[in-house]
């Protein structure tokens, strides 16, 4: 029987392997560890957070925490029972004491049209409440709204501690009082439209630039070093620039008034009174795009032809294929990892593009990313703004799925 | 039977030139044989892989033509040319199996799908991969690789194949196995074979003939034993095989034989093959094994001292300086009554004057 190998001071050599594999494998993580804080701190908890917050409605739900447990018994099939119409009362009376009825307000607008100046009406009023009387009769004095169920079930709904009715929104759907899901009125309807148009514009936006970037990276591939790097800083000059200068420079160029009109005029191509709309549509986005993400696209194919050996090419000619069946039958495929890997960087670049658009689109040629921009700034409907965002980084991650099934996510190359 | 056409291939006074001012191929003129096995040997540079590529279709000649069995060339595209070719670094089609690389050449052919499976199976059945049709190009071995591209070039029948520096990526062993398999492969189709390589032992074991190039020229076009043998100048002398470069000038010439003055002015006695006239300078080209030591009675006869002994197993190496020279070489068969050298030892070595061959300088 063979006896255990044993280390210079005794240890089992096994058990000695083990400890220092373990001790290397502490060290390496050690040194990732600020890494792994700060992509957990800066990226992952970010996006939980933004998750959370398109399904989120604690803060109504705590300012009117006993009218919420009480509403929820509530049937909601004929008017609320004194119950809840007390303890609403009774909440209210406490939130307009702190001066906090001004918010239950906006987000109970969000879900009936009218609240807003319903509650600031009955807020005015609320101390001439008889506290021994009907509460109910006495809301309904002060406003007729309160009369109208939906009212009372709108504060139900908005009161839900969590609820996914963003998500409705998005695709322009809304859930009615009755629980059924319909469609919203059509002249309300926009975010389908810019969902269709964003994918419309990052498909365009990939196919353009994969058009464009091909024969350069071919021509890249196939140059001598002293040339090839001359026109590889030509490819990356973008880069070096900042994103807001290309693009106002895109907008020197294209507008009505501007440098190309005035070329395109002079030539006697576009007449004087009749000059090229390029700008505030989808042309003006989709030009500034496909130049300001034609480098993602030509480094990926770039790095993939740099490995295809000319002498493939020789081989199948000397094979007897003619010059067009040997690149459609060899050199094509060889590229489909550069292809697939640069196409779904734009892609996903492109997807959730917003400076460019929001330039250089106009109304006719803003994307989704701009839409989530006015539901953080402007309408300051946050939930709504990350239920959208939400849905994009489940697009993205969809694509990035689908393109590890079809090509395997090993064998992308970036550059 | 038909007779062996001896012009299948015929270069007629081709020049090749890339930047329009330098030549690197010159007047080239050479008619290879249908079914001959012919070597292209040379230094890089030498303007062997451009022949090789304008025979090919990949370059054109600046002046000249090319003919293939009697009809010119120079025009013909590439994938119309009909010849087998393998290259250096294999150029497998890495995306596609080792069936799918060798059906390439016949698809393009439109040859149905039956044929198609017969010519692979058999094509592969010669160079003993028959398992390994379904395999990717990344799964083989160099070894493996290399035969499956002769195998590509061959598989579509072509009059001719040309191999370019084709076993320059495999090891020694490997290398050497694969030569004696080609040449077998060749002897067996009777395919005509111009094969580039710049190792010299390559060319001998494997070559019907071969074509030593330098600077744009062909030296010297002759069979190996000829070329091993009876080299015409200096530069092929030194090239094939270990050769001993002795200079000197011609003092006379007489009766098939030279009197050659050495630098240190010692007379030696040569072949006349390149000298012509008294007073020419020269460069004597002497292989190592055909010096003795100790001759009894010889043409030329010099002491000399050992300097270095290397064994090499079925021989030794010994380097000694005779004549002023400290790099001549000779080699001692390693046989029972092999004679012991030692460093420093003091020996008469000498050899006949038709092995001793007077070159150019």
């Amino acid at each position: 029987m063979s006896e255990a190998i044993r280390t210079s001071d005794g240890e089992l050599l096994s058990v000695k392997l083990k400890k220092v594999e373990s001790r290397r494998r502490a060290t390496a993580f050690l040194l990732v560890t600020p890494l792994l804080l700060f992509i957990l701190i800066a990226y992952i908890f970010p996006i939980f957070q933004m998750l959370i917050r398109s399904v989120d409605n604690t803060e109504m739900n705590q300012l009117l925490s006993k009218t919420a447990i009480v509403i929820e018994k509530w049937d909601g099939k004929e008017l609320p029972p004194e119950e809840v119409t007390s303890t609403f009362y009774y909440e209210l009376k406490d939130l307009i004491a702190n001066k906090k009825h001004g918010k239950i307000a906006t987000r109970l607008n969000y879900e009936k049209g009218g609240f807003t100046s319903l509650i600031k009406k009955t807020a005015r009023k609320l101390d001439k409440f008889d506290e021994n009387g009907n509460f109910l009769d006495q809301f309904m004095d002060v406003h007729k709204r309160w009369a109208d169920i939906e009212y009372w079930l709108a504060l139900k709904r908005g009161t839900q501690a969590f609820h996914g009715r963003k998500y409705l929104t998005t695709f322009d759907y809304e859930q009615k009082f009755d629980g059924s899901i319909e469609k919203i009125p059509e002249k309300k309807r926009i975010n389908v439209t810019l969902w269709l148009r964003t994918i419309f514009v990052a498909v365009g936006v990939t196919l353009c630039c994969f058009i464009l970037a091909y024969p350069i990276a071919h021509l890249l591939a196939a140059l001598p070093t002293r040339y090839a790097n001359l026109l590889m800083i030509c490819v990356l000059l973008p880069f070096w620039t900042s994103l807001l200068v290309r693009t106002s420079s895109w907008m020197v160029l294209l507008q009505t008034q501007g440098v190309l009109n005035d070329i395109l005029v002079s030539i006697g191509i576009v007449a004087d009174d009749n000059r090229l709309e390029l700008m505030y549509n989808m042309t003006g986005t989709f030009i500034a795009m496909t130049q300001i993400l034609l480098p993602f696209m030509v480094l990926p194919l770039y790095s993939v032809m740099k490995t295809i050996q000319p002498s493939l090419m020789r081989a199948a000619v000397s094979m007897g294929s003619t010059p067009f069946n040997a690149f459609r039958k060899i050199y094509f495929p060889l590229t489909y990892p550069g292809i697939s890997a640069g196409s779904i960087l734009v892609f996903v670049l492109a997807i959730g593009y917003y400076i460019t658009p929001a330039l250089v689109g106009g109304s006719k040629g803003v994307l989704i990313s701009n839409r989530i921009a006015y539901h953080m700034q402007k309408s300051l409907d946050w939930g709504l703004a990350t239920a959208m965002a939400g849905v994009l980084l489940i697009a993205v991650l969809v694509v990035y799925w689908l393109y590890n099934r079809i090509v395997g996510i090993d064998n992308m190359r970036l550059g | 039977m038909s007779e062996v056409k001896q012009d299948f291939v015929k270069f007629e006074q081709v020049d090749k030139s890339y930047d329009g001012e330098l030549l690197v191929v010159k007047g080239l003129d050479l008619d290879i044989a249908q079914g001959e096995f012919l070597t292209l040997l040379g230094p890089s540079g030498s303007g062997k892989t451009t022949t090789l590529m304008m025979l090919a279709g990949f370059e054109t000649p600046t002046n000249g033509e090319i003919y293939l069995d009697g009809s010119p060339i120079s025009n013909i595209p590439p994938h119309k040319r009909g010849i087998g070719m393998v290259f250096q670094n294999y150029a497998l089609f890495p995306h596609l199996s080792v069936y799918e690389n060798l059906a390439f050449p016949l698809k393009v052919r439109k040859i149905p799908k039956e044929v198609i499976d017969e010519k692979i199976s058999k094509t592969l059945a010669m160079v003993s991969l028959s398992d390994f049709a379904n395999r990717m190009p990344a799964q083989l071995s160099g070894g493996q690789q290399q035969r499956v591209a002769v195998a590509r070039s061959l598989v579509f029948d072509p009059q001719l194949v040309l191999m370019d520096e084709p076993l320059g990526a495999l090891d020694k062993n490997l290398r050497e196995s694969m030569q004696y398999e080609l040449k077998h492969i060749h002897e067996s189709l009777g395919v005509t074979v111009v094969y580039v390589t710049h190792d010299q032992s390559e060319a001998l074991t494997m070559s019907n003939r071969i074509a030593v190039f330098n600077d744009g020229y062909i030296q010297q076009l002759s069979n190996p034993n000829d070329l091993y043998e009876t080299p015409v100048n200096s530069f092929v002398a030194e090239f094939i095989g270990e050769n001993n470069t002795i200079t000197g000038t011609v003092k006379e010439i007489s009766g098939g034989q030279a009197k050659v003055e050495t630098d240190t002015g010692e007379s030696v006695i040569a072949n006349p093959i390149a000298v012509s006239s008294v007073g020419e300078k020269t460069k004597m080209s002497l292989r190592p094994e055909r010096v003795s030591i100790n001759p009894d009675n010889s043409e030329n006869k010099f002491e000399a001292t050992v300097k270095e002994i290397i064994y090499h197993g079925d021989h030794t190496r010994v380097r000694v300086n005779i004549l002023n020279d400290d790099q001549f070489i000779l080699k001692i068969p390693n046989s029972s009554d092999e004679i012991k050298l030692n460093v420093d030892d003091k020996v008469q070595l000498g050899w006949t004057g038709h092995d001793c061959r007077a070159l150019d300088f």
